[in-house]
């Protein structure tokens, strides 16, 4: 399943960035400020992941955001592991747009599906190897001795008779031999840097202020503006009278542009009071009947007559392992919509000047946003230069390109460097939003009550048809993620039937895995409470062929004191995924609180993630994952009235605060498989744990998130 | 109009109109980044500074209610990032996305200058008005405890 799903997306993503340009950049674009490429003839770039000066000055490209999982210090690890550079020796630098930089497990330069180490893995362990073994050849070449003799540590090449050349002097030298093809890696026990805890790169300009976000770029001569958007996604302007705002104080420009109209000031706040004195006439467009409880209802009933998609191929006979059951059991699950709303609002920062644009600003997709605005403004992709900065929060929100070709419509407009922030009620009501899910389960139990066949049925929307032009009745991987658990079960048969709703959708940390995870592990717990068994163990029993999911399994279960007495009103529940290559068990411990809202106590989690680059950086993503998910199952989601989202803002949309946050208990299993994503499976695991732990303690199975104290008091 | 005030000790001099918010005066006007824009509802907790040092979200105190008055911003916690918070979030690695961090660190900070041995409930009244969409919660509980230790002892 896991194969065929990778093999799919790789193709149709290959072929659908092509189509976005800029795919075909060989070299690294100048960079803007103090970059390394600036000092032509001081710099030589051996491959183009290593940009060595000759003062010895180091510089480390990374071809993923950093969006706070970490990867500038991850993929510098990589690198410099088989540079044989320490860290505090080398600078991390955002890559520009380029061929080179594509993540080959998604076809273009794309940070997201968890990829950034699985990608990384070997090939930045090679292109730091690479140059260490032109650094050799190019010392030996220089002394006359072979470069078996030579050893390359800490910045220097060193030989017989104590001689010494650091990189910066033989850098000019090594950038002009042939780059190796096959360089020899390092066997792994003899790693200096990948595996051990190590301290992130960005961490001390993020405890100071100075660390760059989007939000931050200051250009110079740069004007700042606020855009009006419809209040119902993909509606158009008719026509506004923008006299009172033209007559603001700093007000420059008012300008139409295709989603809206922008006011542009010499302050930000002045663009923005002028902004929310427009009066725009709107065509509310094709979504503007639409509620959320429509969308899930439409949803169910495709789920009752579409022609569905075979995830996997069935096995067994499920029709007759049903009828011949003990006992059949059913169960429905449903998902609302949820929004991304990183902290940090939309924005960023254009300047296009004749054929040539500028865009600084923070992006999960170097190469969307260069095509994106190529189409929209009519220019070649080679002419625009990004420069990614810090990200402000992902989340997979930052994978969509609207801002970006907003602020760069701006700037062609006014013909001045241009910054567009929204606001965050911006944010809320024009996010791609996780789409709406009906999850339907069958299974069939035998006497001993164990499950002889299993019916799973998803409807959902594509967010991979609007994102990537996905075709029509084909299977979405990114919908079918987590359907097929492990568990051995001889009947079985997994469906997908895709059904658009009209409504924006887009990708949502962990994605697919949210919605099928909590149908899947949720019904594993029903069909214990059927048998009258205990959830991990019926669980455990099923999974005798499936040791890496039998050991993340135990191990929280062990760890969280699974089956001991528990403090009076508090109850643990159990989840088991494999997603992104990395098997994930938690065990959630809860309680009601004096309102009736559920508490989380503590969060156990082990995880078998492969072999782990920074294992710090683990723990944290896990941590994250855990909050991020508990906030969907318990607190938050987005509704929508007349094609209106109802939370315009953190009030009635509330991830999970401080008092809220529960222990995190993590359990690292060692390993030497190949690595596996950490950024999201988490965030999946914890909401099925969490309802497994409700039904547990008040007898009540929620199918529907969030579980609220009102969801409870009604069941 | 202008409005005069300190920023970080230094004395300055606004020219945005008095209703703006402080948030965008320190932002745009005087171009200490650090203090950031969340949700300019009071919300989230991302812009918080100090005045006259106490904690206030800048995105809803009007530029004309600073007026004679001490600012603090993230930029002014300590000379080179040695204020035991700042020490403590570098070694509890707290920071993901790093956005929310120096509204965090301010709250924090506060927090720690009228009580250097809060207890966990001390911690959430003070800061369960910052929100962190990574999920930061443990390790800056972890580290506001650690940074409140070192206080102690230096005192």
């Amino acid at each position: 399943m896991s194969m065929q799903v990778t093999t799919s997306r790789r193709s149709f993503l290959k072929g659908s960035a092509a189509l976005s340009g800029g795919l075909m950049l060989g070299v690294s674009l100048p960079l803007l400020q103090g970059g390394p490429a600036l000092a032509a003839g001081t710099v030589h770039t051996p491959n183009a992941w290593v940009h060595i000066a000759d003062d010895n000055r180091i510089t480390l490209m990374v071809a993923r955001s950093e969006m706070g999982q970490g990867v500038y210090t991850s993929m510098s690890m990589l690198l410099a592991e088989e540079l044989n550079v320490g860290l505090q020796q080398v600078r991390v630098e955002a890559a520009p747009p380029a061929a080179v930089y594509v993540n080959a497990l998604l076809g273009a330069q794309i940070t997201g599906g968890s990829t950034s180490v699985r990608d990384g893995w070997e090939k930045l362990r090679v292109a730091g190897a690479q140059v260490r073994e032109m650094l050799v050849q190019a010392a030996a070449d220089q002394w006359g001795v072979d470069a078996s003799s030579l050893q390359a540590s800490n910045g220097q090449v060193s030989g017989p008779g104590g001689r010494k050349a650091s990189y910066g002097q033989l850098a000019e030298a090594a950038s002009r031999l042939p780059v190796p093809e096959k360089p020899q890696l390092k066997d792994p026990k003899d790693f200096r840097l990948v595996g051990k805890r190590t301290a992130r790169v960005d961490t001390p300009a993020k405890v100071d202020g100075s660390a760059q976000f989007g939000i931050d770029v200051v250009l110079p001569g740069m004007v700042y503006a606020a855009l009006a958007q419809c209040p119902v996604i993909g509606g158009k302007v008719q026509g506004f009278d923008a006299t009172e705002a033209k007559g603001m104080p700093g007000v420059l420009e008012v300008v139409q542009i295709s989603d809206g109209v922008a006011v542009v000031a010499d302050s930000w706040w002045r663009a923005r009071k002028a902004r929310d004195t427009l009066k725009i006439q709107w065509d509310e467009g094709p979504v503007a009947l639409l509620s959320s409880e429509g969308m899930i209802d439409a949803t169910r009933a495709a789920a009752a007559s579409a022609t569905p998609i075979e995830i996997s191929k069935p096995r067994g006979d499920v029709a007759a392992a049903l009828q011949s059951a003990a006992k059949v059991i059913e169960a429905e699950y449903v998902q609302p919509l949820q929004a991304h709303v990183p902290l940090e609002p939309m924005n960023f920062t254009a300047h296009v000047q004749g054929d040539q644009v500028l865009l600084l600003g923070p992006t999960q997709f170097q190469q969307g946003a260069q095509g994106a605005v190529a189409a929209a403004l009519g220019v070649k992709p080679e002419a625009i230069t990004l420069k990614t900065t810090y990200l402000g929060g992902g989340f997979g929100r930052r994978l969509e390109l609207d801002f970006i070709v907003q602020a760069a419509q701006i700037s062609k407009a006014v013909g001045k460097p241009v910054k567009l922030v929204w606001t965050r009620e911006d944010d809320f009501t024009h996010d791609f939003y996780r789409p709406v899910a009906v999850n339907q389960l069958k299974a069939g139990l035998d006497a001993a009550g164990k499950p002889v066949a299993v019916q799973f049925k998803v409807a959902s929307q594509s967010v991979t048809q609007r994102a990537f032009g996905l075709p029509a009745n084909t299977l979405d991987p990114f919908m079918a993620e987590a359907s097929v658990p492990a568990y051995d079960i001889p009947n079985t048969r997994h469906d997908l039937v895709i059904h658009d709703t009209g409504y924006r959708v887009g990708y949502w940390r962990a994605v697919s895995h949210n919605m099928n995870a909590f149908a899947n592990e949720s019904f594993m717990d029903e069909l214990a409470a059927a048998a009258g068994q205990d959830p991990y163990q019926y669980r455990l029993a099923l999974l005798q062929d499936k040791p890496r999911f039998a050991n993340v399994l135990k191990l929280a279960a062990e760890k969280a004191g699974w089956g001991r007495p528990l403090p009076k009103g508090h109850a643990r529940g159990i989840a088991l995924m494999e997603g992104y290559d990395t098997h994930m068990a938690q065990v959630a411990e809860i309680s009601l609180d004096e309102h009736g809202n559920v508490k989380v106590h503590r969060v156990t989690v082990a995880v078998d993630a492969g072999h782990l680059v920074n294992p710090d950086t683990v723990e944290a993503q896990i941590q994250s994952g855990v909050m991020f998910g508990i906030g969907a199952a318990l607190k938050h989601q987005i509704t929508v009235e007349a094609g209106r989202v109802q939370q315009t803002n953190y009030d009635r949309f509330q991830p999970v605060r401080m008092y809220e946050a529960p222990r995190v208990d993590i359990v690292l299993v060692p390993s030497t498989e190949k690595p596996g994503g950490i950024g999201e499976p988490a965030t999946a695991v914890v909401g099925p744990a969490i309802a497994n732990a409700v039904a547990t303690l008040t007898g009540k199975r929620i199918r529907r998130l969030p579980i609220t104290a009102e969801v409870l008091s009604r069941a | 109009m202008s409005v005069q005030f300190k920023v970080n000790g230094k004395p300055v001099t606004a020219h945005a109109e008095t209703d703006t918010p402080l948030l965008w005066v320190i932002r745009d006007e005087l171009g200490l980044t650090g203090t950031k824009f969340g949700c300019g509802a009071a919300l989230c907790g991302a812009c918080t500074v100090h005045i006259d040092g106490k904690p206030a979200r800048s995105c809803q105190t009007q530029l004309s209610s600073v007026a004679g008055k001490q600012v603090t911003t993230v930029e002014g916690l300590s000379k080179t990032a040695e204020h035991p918070l700042q020490v403590a979030w570098i070694k509890h690695e707290v920071p993901q996305c790093g956005y929310c961090q120096s509204g965090q660190l301010m709250s924090a900070a506060a927090l720690l200058a009228r009580n250097s041995n809060p207890s966990d409930a001390d911690i959430d009244a003070a800061m369960s008005g910052n929100l962190c969409r990574c999920g930061t919660y443990n390790r800056m509980r972890a580290a506001i405890k650690d940074a409140g230790a070192m206080m102690r002892h230096k005192a």
